[in-house]
């Protein structure tokens, strides 16, 4: 079967109607629209998408950790090598940004997303849950904070010289910051 | 360094790297061995973590393009390749004819380039160091040459413009690189008549590091490694990206999955490089080289997200690009083959013995830059 | 010492007339035995090299060992990450007098085009002495070539009596540098001030 964002949504709803699962529209034109699954849900769910003989989402190819405003979210792109199909996306969402940055580890299920999700640990802070050994993966282990997080603070410890290249870029960062 | 484990038998802990010279840069495994065999394999990453993603963040769309050449510095033009695609398909951008075949082009020329280095670098591992690695530099230098002609740059093209490439080919460039590319089977041909019979290659790649399609698949391996462990998964033929679907090639698969299937798959896959080249230098129109419609400043993509990827010659280079429809990315995350290929390093190696550790690390062919991002 | 005229003119006649340093300095200069360690990008140009086409053998540099106790020319060729520069300091540490550090590429400079990474050094010379730097990203093999050319001048003026000597003839220079240490935010200390002095070099360049 053609394997769509709707198709599969169909499929898990059938087999696991209390999952909670819902499709989330992707407005630009790569029109990968994703599916979002309830972090109680999602180990279960993945176990099914893999192993169901219709799916066979076999191929965790990508996982990447996003930063939203109130929220942090863990993205999975999944293939079928089997039946040369993809890309699913599949994303996972926290409580909060700090006391609840709880998601369940996938890693069980799709052993390729171990250095991935110990990766988001490290830089977005997001704790994968059951995941066999969460250290940080790119930082030291004595560093505390989470580079990735958009109120992360560098430390200043570089000489600023202007460039030409500083009018472009205060032009760039003038609308985002109005925004 | 040593310490008794629970069945009483003495094993001793190593760290190897992040200075080695068999680590392809700064790459360091704690590795742990009962006498000279592993029993455990721990990688340590981060030695040359360059904040590529963060840094993504705060430039605009274009601006990133100079860094993915510094992702896999062996190959910058694919990478280029798959940021460029994917914030096509993140804006819907048309590539032109030309552009195309131009990117079929460079792309197999840096596959060729790179498995090229590679043979080089797994002869240096296996311990004929130098002389191999002397062969291989001197047909790389000559790509490189070649790219110097297109890009003016010896290895940071910085060459792929979101629809299209930012410049056509030179005069009498084509019939250069046709000339050079006719010549590499021969090149091709003497390294294979001194390595593939070779009975000290034989026997250390043979029956090393082996990995079932299985396992390979849930590992996440992608490319060369994860075609050598038998499993018959190109993206160029999936997906079927730029102008591949009208060009005539196979795709090699092993079928064992041990370290030699990876060396030879290699090789196999340069002699499909050069079929493809061949038929690209026929093929090629004349026309646009850049898409009109994109603009080179102020470029803003639509609000959402896309996953682009294409074959690299490491194996699934992946972007996934999460845009706000400002002029900078809100998120630029990449996904990077050789830090996936290693996932499942540890499974090759223990059992193995801590010399043929330094070879499978070589088979699976990783640059710290990509892995470390 | 002679003039460089009778030198010369002696030597016409098949005289040859040098001093204990200059035939000291000419041996140094001309093996050069660099440290086998890449970090980066710049590191497949310093192969490049020492490969079949640039053959860096014809300037006596071919000898790349892997092990700091055997080298005297470490080429930092490639970003220094704030993980990684610990483990250089200690490299440079046990590298036996005297020794050499040739910067190369914009990264080892300055921290490069990663500059405003929050895991980027922003240059090595915050922690150990720089002798040449070679800029670009990454350099030419033929500006690592030139750079060590510089660097063989440098050796060749090196004095090893009188005032101003260089450092491994300096009793009172530090016989190592400290090595920072790993902290919850930045590398203990950020740098090394005995080392790292932007302003003086700013102000002389003025």
């Amino acid at each position: 079967m053609t394997l769509t964002p709707q198709t599969v949504l169909d499929r898990v709803h059938a087999a696991l109607p209390q999952a909670r699962i819902e499709l989330l529209n992707n407005p630009s034109p790569s029109g990968q629209h994703s599916l979002l699954v309830h972090r109680d849900d999602a180990l279960e769910v993945a176990q099914f998408l893999k192993n169901d003989p219709e799916l066979l989402l076999d191929y965790a190819s990508n996982v990447s950790g996003v930063d939203y405003p109130d929220h942090l979210e863990a993205v999975y792109h999944l293939f079928s090598i089997a039946q040369k199909q993809g890309p699913i996306v599949l994303r996972t969402r926290t409580g909060d940004r700090s006391g609840d940055a709880c998601l369940p580890s996938l890693t069980p299920v799709w052993k390729s997303a171990d250095f991935q999700e110990r990766e988001a640990f490290d830089l977005l802070g997001i704790r994968f849950e059951g995941h066999p050994d969460l250290r940080r993966l790119l930082m030291w282990d004595e560093f505390v904070d989470h580079p990735l997080r958009k109120d992360y603070v560098a430390p200043e410890d570089y000489e600023y010289e202007p460039t030409p290249h500083g009018e472009i870029l205060a032009k760039i960062s003038a609308p985002a910051s109005q925004a | 360094m040593t310490e008794a484990d629970g069945a009483g038998a003495q094993t001793l802990d190593v760290s190897l790297g992040p200075q080695h010279p068999s680590t392809h840069g700064v790459f360091r495994m704690n590795v742990r061995m009962d006498g000279e065999t592993v029993v455990k394999l721990q990688p340590v990453f981060g030695y040359l973590h360059r904040n590529h993603e963060k840094l993504a963040e705060g430039k605009s769309w274009l601006g990133s393009m100079p860094f993915t050449d510094r992702l896999d510095y062996i190959c910058p033009i694919t990478n280029n390749w798959g940021y460029a695609l994917a914030v096509e398909k993140l804006a819907g951008i048309e590539v032109p004819d030309r552009a195309e075949y131009i990117r079929v082009i460079v792309g197999e020329m840096t596959r060729i380039q790179n498995h090229t280095a590679f043979l080089g670098f797994i002869l240096g591992d296996m311990g004929a160091w130098g002389s191999a690695l002397m062969y291989a530099f001197r047909e790389r230098e000559k790509i490189l040459d070649l790219f110097e002609g297109l890009t003016g740059a010896r290895m940071m093209a910085n060459y792929m413009r979101f629809g299209g490439v930012r410049c056509d080919l030179p005069a009498g460039w084509l019939e250069k690189a046709r000339a050079y590319i006719e010549t590499y089977p021969a090149f091709l041909d003497e390294m294979e008549k001194f390595l593939t019979g070779n009975e000290i290659l034989l026997s250390r790649l043979q029956g090393v590091g082996v990995m079932s399609a299985e396992r390979a698949i849930n590992g996440g391996l992608s490319g060369p490694v994860l075609r050598a462990s038998g499993v018959d998964y190109d993206i160029r033929k999936v997906d079927g990206y730029g102008v591949y679907p009208r060009l005539k090639f196979r795709v090699p698969r092993g079928t064992v999955g041990d370290c030699f299937d990876r060396f030879m798959l290699r090789i196999l896959e340069i002699r499909e490089s050069i079929q493809i080249l061949q038929q690209a230098f026929a093929q090629i129109p004349q026309g646009p080289i850049l898409n009109p419609a994109v603009k080179t400043r102020g470029f803003k993509p639509p609000v959402g997200e896309a996953y682009g990827r294409i074959e690299g010659p490491k194996g699934e280079l992946g972007f996934h690009l999460v845009s706000d429809g400002g002029e900078k990315p809100y998120r630029y995350h990449i996904r990077p083959p050789s830090l996936i290929n290693l996932t499942l390093l540890e499974e090759m190696c223990v059992g193995t013995k801590i010399a043929d550790v330094m070879v499978i690390l070589g088979s699976i062919d990783i640059v710290l830059g990509e892995v470390d991002r | 010492m002679t003039d460089d005229a009778l030198r010369s003119e002696l030597q016409k006649r098949g005289i040859f007339v040098t001093s204990f340093e200059d035939l000291y300095n000419w041996g140094r200069k001309n093996s050069l035995w660099p440290l086998q360690f890449g970090l980066a990008c710049c590191a497949i140009e310093m192969i490049a090299a020492a490969a079949a086409r640039f053959d860096m053998a014809r300037f006596g540099a071919e000898v790349f060992r892997p092990s700091p106790r055997q080298a005297d020319l470490m080429i930092i060729a490639g970003t220094v990450t704030k993980k990684m520069a610990p483990l250089v300091v200690r490299l440079y540490n046990q590298m036996p007098e005297p020794k050499y550090v040739l910067a190369m590429g914009a990264c080892a400079i300055s921290g490069g085009p990663f500059k405003e990474g929050y895991n980027v050094l922003k240059g090595i010379d915050r922690y150990i002495p720089v002798d040449v730097y070679v800029p670009g990203c990454p350099p030419r093999p033929e500006a690592l070539l030139e750079g060590l050319i510089t660097l063989q001048k440098k050796i060749e003026k090196q004095r090893l009596f009188g005032k101003q000597l260089p450092r491994h003839a300096d009793p009172q220079a530090p016989a190592e540098y400290p090595v920072p240490a790993y902290g919850p935010h930045d590398l203990i200390p950020p740098l090394n001030p005995d080392v790292f002095c932007p302003k003086r070099n700013a102000s002389s360049a003025e």
